[in-house]
């Protein structure tokens, strides 16, 4: 078993539950940009995609890593924009009357 | 600084990353506060990015600013899509997502094979076969959504053994990598079977089961991200990874308590396809039909008004013109609120969405639990492309297949009316017995006709 293993079954453990309290907490109304914002942050595999492309060791591993650095970078950047726009709309009854 | 105190720079990055990370979610939890979690997660992940380019590892700049560039041509768009087209939108980011993981994944196995040590090659098979399975998978749940694929499940006989077999073959595969790790031509038929597990996994279900397998592919996205950061030791991706594997299973639960199902049900159980024989026993009989001037009469006389949307009102569109009846309604003094089950629409919270969208505010939109108390003292309830969820033979019906599954009481309410365009079954191919009650009103026609026309009556006539 590699050394860090360990520390990260303990990083993983926490977080999962830590994870899961602070999500049953999210009103069912938000659901949706929950779904989208954890999709953003999920996102954050791009450093390790571009570390991959980064050191390119191989020819491969640097093709693979680019392709990884677009594809969730750009999960990134829409998951950001998308979840905002939706929480724009999200207004109560005061604040959706316009003059 | 040495090459050391930039990684250890870097290290605390991702630990501000990790703690803006949930600071993110945790804001989020409420409408008010949301916008902050946004913000905070913003701040996080663009710091993290900052810190991993200037990583001395990272010795060319040039084509990852391009895919970086590439990446955000492709991801403002897809952050732009109209509302109701965000269930595959998301289901599609899952894939990106799912993929980019797997590819950094089958990357680092590449550098290191044919010498990688076995319990991370233990890693790294568990982890590209969870990716790429949702990669395949989440495709072709946007494809379904997006309705170039068909809806209905698409089942054989003895599907699962089949699907079963398949997976186990893939993580045979893994177990046969991890005891000869110099085979490495089985890595790539690791892939491909998973790749095709997760077409399997998906195909067989149906339309109205997708909020459930959204939020699944969801948390096996999230999952394959911490996967990764064990087998790169990087701790910012464990934390991202279980957030939001976290997120995608407490929201599968939430769905399938929604539906008063199993998950081996939704993910084996091809609902649609087993009950459509069930509805061919119908037996016929009568309705009360009423005209957009009734409805509109009706509505007017209430003093209290329940809309029930469903995934019809999405079809239709029809939510700008429901907004235009609750202002109307409204101004003449009568309470409208929105009663909203958490499976209406295709993914979780898609109706709030879509309301919200179309400028209802989120103070009328009820969940389930908070407006069946109140349905009693309602004049009206509004159905408007719902169907299932409101059937009230999940309560009363032992032999109903959705016997058991949480409704909205819209029965009970003093008038209902159900906006539909024909008398089929639902999805789920089960009659509805709520349309033949007594305070029962059909209105046929299309969700957005139909609202608009007792819009038009309301107003007084005329365009």
């Amino acid at each position: 078993m590699p050394a860090g293993f360990i520390s990260s079954l303990f990083v993983f453990i926490l977080s999962a539950f830590l994870g899961i309290e602070l999500i049953k907490r999210v009103s069912p109304l938000l659901h949706t940009p929950l779904m989208s914002l954890t999709n953003a942050l999920d996102a954050i595999v791009v450093v390790a995609a571009i570390i991959i492309a980064g050191r390119h060791e191989t020819r491969l591993s640097t093709i693979l890593g680019l392709i990884a650095v677009a594809a969730s970078f750009s999960n990134m950047v829409g998951g950001f924009v998308i979840t905002d726009r939706m929480l724009s709309m999200f207004k109560t009854g005061k604040a959706a009357k316009k003059p | 600084m040495t090459a050391a105190d930039t990684q250890q720079l870097i290290d605390f990055t991702y630990i501000a990353a990790a703690i803006g990370f949930i600071l993110s979610i945790k804001w989020l939890g409420s409408p008010v506060t949301a916008k902050r979690g946004v913000i905070i997660g913003e701040i996080a992940s663009a710091v993290a990015v900052i810190a991993t380019l200037c990583d001395p590892q990272v010795d060319q700049y040039k084509w990852i600013i391009i895919t970086l560039i590439l990446g955000a041509a492709v991801g403002v768009p897809l952050g732009m899509v109209k509302m109701t087209a965000v269930p595959q939108r998301t289901a599609l980011s899952h894939a990106f997502g799912a993929l980019s993981a797997a590819l950094i994944g089958i990357a680092e196995y590449y550098v290191a094979a044919p010498g990688v040590p076995r319990f991370q090659m233990a890693e790294i098979g568990l982890e590209v076969i969870i990716g790429s399975l949702t990669f395949t998978g989440s495709l072709i749940a946007a494809g379904k959504l997006q309705e170039i694929l068909p809806q209905r499940p698409i089942t054989y006989v003895g599907q699962n053994y089949v699907s079963l077999t398949t997976l186990a073959a893939a993580l045979g595969l893994v177990v046969a990598l991890v005891i000869h790790p110099e085979m490495t031509f089985l890595f790539p038929i690791m892939i491909a079977v998973a790749l095709i597990f997760g077409i399997m996994l998906v195909t067989p279900i149906g339309g109205a089961d997708m909020p459930t397998v959204i939020s699944l592919l969801n948390s096996y996205a999230g999952f394959s991200a911490s996967l990764l950061g064990f087998v790169l030791n990087n701790k910012v991706l464990i934390v991202a990874g279980a957030l939001d594997g976290a997120s995608g299973f407490i929201l599968s639960v939430i769905m399938c308590k929604a539906m008063n199902r199993s998950f081996t049900n939704v993910l084996f159980g091809a609902f649609g396809q087993v009950q459509a024989s069930a509805a061919g026993a119908k037996e016929e009989r009568a309705v009360k039909s009423a005209s957009p001037e009734d409805a509109a009469a009706i509505l007017a006389a209430a003093n209290t008004v329940v809309i029930v949307p469903g995934y019809g009102m999405a079809v239709a569109q029809a939510q700008h013109k429901v907004r235009e009846l609750y202002d109307i309604l409204t101004k003449k003094g009568i309470d409208v609120r929105f009663g909203i089950h958490p499976v209406a629409g295709r993914m979780p919270g898609h109706m709030n969405v879509l309301l919200a969208e179309a400028d209802i505010p989120y103070d009328k939109m009820m969940e389930m639990d908070a407006i069946n108390g109140d349905i009693p003292q309602t004049d009206v309830a509004l159905v408007i492309g719902a169907n299932d969820v409101t059937n009230p033979a999940a309560r009363t019906d032992q032999s109903s297949p959705i016997f058991g599954m949480p409704i909205i009481d819209v029965d009970k309410a003093r008038t209902v009316m159900v906006i539909k365009r024909s008398m089929a079954a639902g999805f789920a191919g089960i009659d509805n017995p709520l349309y033949y009650l007594d305070n029962t009103m059909m209105l046929f026609g299309d969700a957005k006709k139909f609202v608009s026309d007792i819009v038009r009556e309301l107003s007084g006539g005329g365009h």
